[in-house]
């Protein structure tokens, strides 16, 4: 065996027996370094004769690419170990569990998601928003409304009243939204297509009465709408929001005193099961009260009854939400408690919408 | 308003059947609130005791052998002492609810003896009180047949929810009335002819009202001497019993009867017990009357009273007097049929707190033109069921109606509801309501009847003839489109309301929706209490006053799940609040509480580090996100301390816009308050006004400012400052920003640090500074100038020098 031989089977023996690649550099370095030992035979070249030179020039650089290549396969491999070692000792249980995002977390209130629902559908034909206080004055709150003074309606509104002023005036605690209607006709100039959603209070407690609780008003006024516009406004607007197909509704006669001629509305329902579906079964159930806004009050307003006309109609927002969603009880709407809310309230990135679905 | 099917066949003769009338009812606008159709007597059968044998163990008992009508003759083991072969009684089958003894019945083993059913007394069966025996009919009847019919107790009972606007229909033949005119029938004679009389009525009545507006507008009165008193005859009974009224006497029960049936209300005086004349006048301070629901009234001069010699008998109109009541031993009776202010008897009623059918009928209205002849149908009564003589009647006070005529153009119609009802077919409506229309163009006279006080103007007659046309054919006809897009519809605080609260519950609060009222001690305790804010007549006391602010709510709130075991918990709400009485006065505020650990990454412990008790920042962090929500500058707020003093006050913050602007508060809250709130454990709030916050400016145009990027590289550069320890962080901010507004771009405090190194009341600050040159790359010089720059107006702002 020639030197040059001994020497290549020297080194790839290192080369084999490197096991990092800190190893394997060591072993290039006293190969292929400056000083190392196929850099000192390249040297002896230079020493040589022609013919001589002619043999071992190849040989020696043949040696040197051999080792280079095996030098680099080498540390390749060495290389990939390192990574999968590294990659082994990194490795973590992936089924520990994370923090849920907080916007999985918050939680609308049924409330205000209803009324975001209410306010897409009205928006898209063609109503604005209005609002008003919530402490209101005997005369918009009744007088204006077309409630004569002493009448037996105004008690059937079990009205929340405040202390006498020193004037002796006695406000009170709006028990309907319908004294919107007044200010926004008082400020603006008809035509009006307004929804009104509000609190509304009255002196009264049990499962679905709150001496606190949330009407939606609505005022169309112009020189044409009538009876049959209102019937139509009134069942698209439930077709939308119980988001079904089709629902049967039934228009009752009835009696408020700002409205003549005055209806209540039944949807038809089956109240069979544990929820109530819409759309389906036998039963009626009142829903709202609506009518032609009265000529007392547009006269009121200021507003000639025999130029102008149109209906108004309220509803109760949280009986909405109960109706759709399935609540049992109004009471824990205002009580706060994380359990319910966490279980009925809603996501705050599901913004209700009509090109997505109200509900989604 | 309640009566029976046959009460209602005495005035409209029909063919229809209960669920057609009660259909037709709900569709005119009597609204059917329930039905008894006394399905729940059905299983009561007319049955024979066939054989009575001696009970083998039970003195008292005895086994009857019953044919029931169907298949064998059952047994029945029974108690009463009248039962014996040949009895035809009332049986009841196992499986029968027995309304009298509340018992669903079941077959049962008697001392050892099986009994099948149960043959009934009076008193099980509701009829009367009568228990000694079962009942004995002694006639001969068809077995099997049902007791109810024989008995006549399965007359249906309908309830009706009246509309205060409808006085006609709180009697039986109004209801009738609008029946027939909806087509269901045809309306029976209800004339009664005057009963005559040739004596005139002894007793005298005036009315005395003085100069003082007359509280009666008539009073219609007579005698009938000579009656016998006692129970009403049983049809009678049995009608007011199924409309909930309890049989008294038979003259008692007359002006009940005629109360229901015509919607008349009457009076009757025991005349033996009137000394005197009788008056008709306002009451006088210190005058009491003790009525007929044995209460003492004190009366004043706002209350219509009828007295005699002796004072008060009556309170005009609610409610008659104890003292001159009639009983069994009446033997001359006053019937009084008369017509009261309703202004007046609603204030009386709610005044006193009486409220009876008398009251209910008068405030609404009752028909001023049957007052004489409820008198006629009372003494008919009388006369029928009593004897007796009549006197002449009295009538004093009394006009005749005022015509109420209403030029109706029958157009309306169209013109309200959209529906096309023939004219023929409106005015045949109001014909049929007893309206009279006269004129043959398209506006006629309508002539509205005595009995509807309710119509006044065309829209009235609008609804008269849609809801006896049918509601339900009218089609509905589509609102125009607008023929453009919508606008925004919403104000800007609609938006900005929808908004905050989306933001707040992307932190992962949960929306809270609180009442309006809180106790008087928390209004108090948040700068409210006033007394222009306090409910007269809160429905409970811990809901008196209008809210100053919403944190009260949800602290309370925060507090009760933590006692339902739920700790850590993030409320928000996003009312109003009241500072006064006013519109002007009720702001809408945004405000939110986290309670334990309940901070925005989540509470509770984690195997990645457990979450911190909640603090001033949490609530700091909460605000301004939902200040930015609201669209406010938040880059250009201040921050300062000066909360209000149910915050922690080293520990909370006011966040301002400008010198005058308070946009909101935050912070951790004053022990005193939270013990006084009943409220504890680790806990933060932030309170903003959405209505503070400036509306923006209108842009022409929606074009943003166009993207300035700097072609230069941006540098980082950090700065340590010792401070005293009550130089505010903002201020060397402020300061470091100042430096050169140009080339800085941001700077954030990274580090804080206090220590005994830095020397007793001093503190660290150490600042991270983005410098982004605009016009060329900066030089080691230009660096070099910069950061004396910034420790300079550091160090003249603050007194802070370079940590070494």
């Amino acid at each position: 065996m020639s030197d040059l031989e001994e020497l290549e089977q020297s080194i790839l023996a290192d080369i084999a027996a490197s096991d990092s690649e800190q190893a394997i550099e060591t072993v290039r370095v006293s190969a292929l370094g400056k000083k190392g030992s196929i850099s000192e035979k390249l040297k002896t070249l230079g020493k040589m004769s022609a013919d001589e030179r002619k043999v071992m020039g190849p040989a020696i650089n043949g040696l040197k690419t051999r080792v280079a290549d095996a030098i680099t396969e080498r540390k390749a491999a060495l290389h990939d170990l390192a990574i999968e070692a590294r990659l082994a000792s990194e490795t973590v249980d992936v089924t520990l569990p994370v923090r849920r995002s907080p916007a999985e977390v918050g939680r609308i209130h049924p409330i205000s998601q209803v009324v975001d629902e209410i306010t897409a559908i009205f928006s898209d034909m063609g109503f604005s928003i209005a609002e008003g206080p919530d402490i209101e004055t005997d005369y918009y709150n009744f007088t204006a409304l077309n409630f004569p003074e002493g009448h037996p309606a105004r008690e059937m509104h079990d009205t929340f009243f405040f202390r006498p002023d020193a004037e002796g005036e006695r406000k009170l605690l709006r028990t309907h939204t319908s004294p919107v209607q007044i200010h926004t006709m008082e400020r603006h100039s008809p035509p009006y297509r307004i929804v009104i959603p509000g609190k509304t209070y009255r002196c009264d407690s049990d499962a679905t009465h709150s001496p606190m609780f949330h009407q939606l008003e609505g005022l169309v006024v112009d020189r044409t709408t009538n009876v049959a516009n209102l019937k139509w406004v009134l069942q698209e607007f439930c077709k939308a929001f119980f988001e079904v197909p089709h629902i049967n509704m039934r228009f009752r006669p009835s009696y408020f005193p700002f409205t003549e001629p005055s209806l209540e509305v039944d949807i038809q329902c089956d109240r069979s099961g544990a929820e109530v579906r819409f759309g389906e079964g036998t039963d009626w159930m009142e829903i709202l009260g609506c009518g032609m806004v009265n000529p007392n009050v547009l006269r009121n307003v200021g507003l000639d009854p025999d130029e102008y006309q149109g209906f108004a109609w309220g509803i109760g927002i949280d009986r909405l939400a109960m109706l759709k969603y399935g609540m049992p009880d109004l009471r824990a709407f205002f009580d706060a408690d994380v359990r319910w809310l966490n279980h009925y309230g809603f996501r705050p990135l599901d913004v209700p919408t009509l090109f997505a679905g109200l509900s989604g | 308003m309640k009566f029976t099917l046959s009460w209602l066949k005495d005035h409209l003769d029909t063919e229809a059947t209960l669920d057609e009338i009660v259909d037709a009812l709900n569709m005119i606008g009597l609204e059917v609130e329930e039905i008894d159709d006394k399905a729940a007597l059905k299983p009561f059968v007319i049955a024979r005791v066939l054989t009575a044998e001696q009970h083998p163990d039970a003195d008292r008992l005895r086994v009857l052998t019953v044919d029931t009508g169907s298949g064998e003759p059952v047994q029945v083991v029974c108690g009463a002492p009248n039962a014996r072969a040949g009895l035809i009684g009332a049986f009841a089958p196992p499986g029968t609810y027995i309304p009298g003894i509340d018992l669903m019945l079941a077959v049962g083993k008697i001392r050892g003896v099986e009994s099948h059913g149960m043959m009934c007394s009076e008193r099980e069966l509701q009829l009367s009180d009568e228990h000694e025996g079962i009942i004995d009919l002694q006639e001969e009847l068809e077995i099997g047949s049902s007791f109810a019919a024989y008995a006549g107790l399965d007359d249906p009972v309908i309830e009706i929810g009246l509309t205060p606007n409808r006085p006609d229909c709180t009697g039986v033949r109004g209801i009738a009335r609008d029946l027939a005119a909806y087509g269901l029938g045809t309306l029976k004679d209800g004339h009664t002819p005057p009963a005559g009389g040739t004596d005139p009525c002894p007793v005298g009545i005036s009315l005395e009202f003085g100069d003082t507006q007359p509280l009666c507008l008539g009073f219609a009165l007579r005698m009938v001497k000579g009656v016998k008193n006692g129970p009403s005859p049983q049809w009678m009974q049995k009608r007011l019993t199924a409309i909930g009224l309890r049989p008294i006497n038979a003259l008692v029960d007359i002006t009940n009867y005629v109360t229901f049936d015509r919607g008349r209300p009457l009076h009757v005086f025991d005349a033996g017990k009137v000394h005197g004349d009788l008056v008709v006048r306002r009451g006088r301070d210190g005058e009491k009357v003790l009525a007929l629901d044995e209460r003492e009234y004190e009366v004043n001069d706002g209350i219509c009273v009828i007295a005699d010699d002796r004072g008060v008998e009556s309170l005009a109109g609610v409610m008659g007097g104890e003292r001159s009541g009639c009983d069994d031993d009446t033997i001359d009776v006053l019937i009084e049929s008369a017509l009261w202010d309703p202004a007046n008897i609603a204030r009386t009623g709610r005044d006193l707190g009486i409220i009876t059918d008398a009251r209910y009928r008068f405030e609404r209205g009752v028909d001023p033109a049957y007052m004489a002849e409820g008198m006629e149908l009372a003494t008919k009564l009388v006369l029928q069921l009593c004897g007796g003589v009549p006197s002449q009647p009295v009538i004093t006070g009394y006009a005749e109606p005022e015509e109420k005529i209403v030029a109706f153009p029958v157009s309306e119609v169209k013109r309200l509801t959209g529906a096309n009802v023939p004219r023929e077919e409106a005015l045949s409506i109001l014909a049929r309501l007893g309206f009279e229309a006269e004129g043959e163009g398209e506006t006629v006279n309508v002539t509205v009847p005595t009995w509807r006080p309710d119509i006044d103007g065309k829209a009235d007659l609008v609804e008269e003839v849609m809801r006896i046309y049918g509601v339900n054919r009218i089609d509905p006809q589509p609102l125009p489109r607008n023929t453009h897009i919508n606008e925004r519809i919403l104000t800007t605080m609609q938006i900005r309301t929808r908004s905050v609260r989306r933001a707040l519950a992307a932190r992962g609060m949960q929306e809270a929706v609180n009442w309006s009222f809180i106790p008087a001690d928390q209004a108090e305790l948040f700068g409210g209490g006033g007394e222009a804010l306090k409910l007269a007549n809160p429905i409970a006391a811990d809901m008196s006053d209008m809210r100053p602010s919403l944190l009260p709510g949800l602290l309370a709130g925060a507090q009760r799940n933590a006692d339902r075991g739920h700790g850590d918990t993030a409320l928000f709400e996003v009312s109003d609040i009241y500072e006064d009485d006013t519109y002007a006065g009720q702001h809408r505020q945004a405000a939110g509480v986290r309670r334990g650990t309940a901070g925005l990454e989540g509470s509770g412990r984690h195997w990645n580090g457990a979450a911190a008790s909640v603090g001033v920042f949490d609530a700091k962090a909460d605000a301004l996100a939902a200040l930015e929500a609201c669209g406010a500058p938040v880059a250009r707020v201040q921050i300062e301390a000066g909360a209000p003093d149910w915050y922690h006050p080293g520990r909370s913050g006011v966040i301002k816009l400008g010198p005058k602007v308070v946009l909101g508060t935050f912070g951790e809250f004053h022990p005193k308050a939270l013990d006084r709130m009943g409220v504890d454990g680790p806990v933060c709030g932030f309170e903003i006004r959405i209505d503070a916050v400036p509306e923006p400016k209108r842009k022409a145009t929606r074009t943003k400012t166009p993207l300035e990027i700097s072609p230069f590289q941006a540098l980082k550069r950090d700065f340590a400052f010792v401070v005293d320890a009550d130089v505010a962080a903002a201020q060397i901010v402020t300061s470091v920003a100042g430096a050169d507004k140009k080339l800085i771009a941001d700077v954030r405090v990274f580090d804080l640090f206090e220590g005994p190194s830095l020397g007793d009341g001093k503190k660290s600050v150490a600042v991270e500074v983005d410098i982004q040159p605009t016009d060329r790359t900066l030089t080691d010089a230009d660096l070099e100038a910069l950061a004396a720059r910034i420790v300079e107006n550091v160090s003249k702002k603050t007194g802070g020098v370079l940590r070494g």
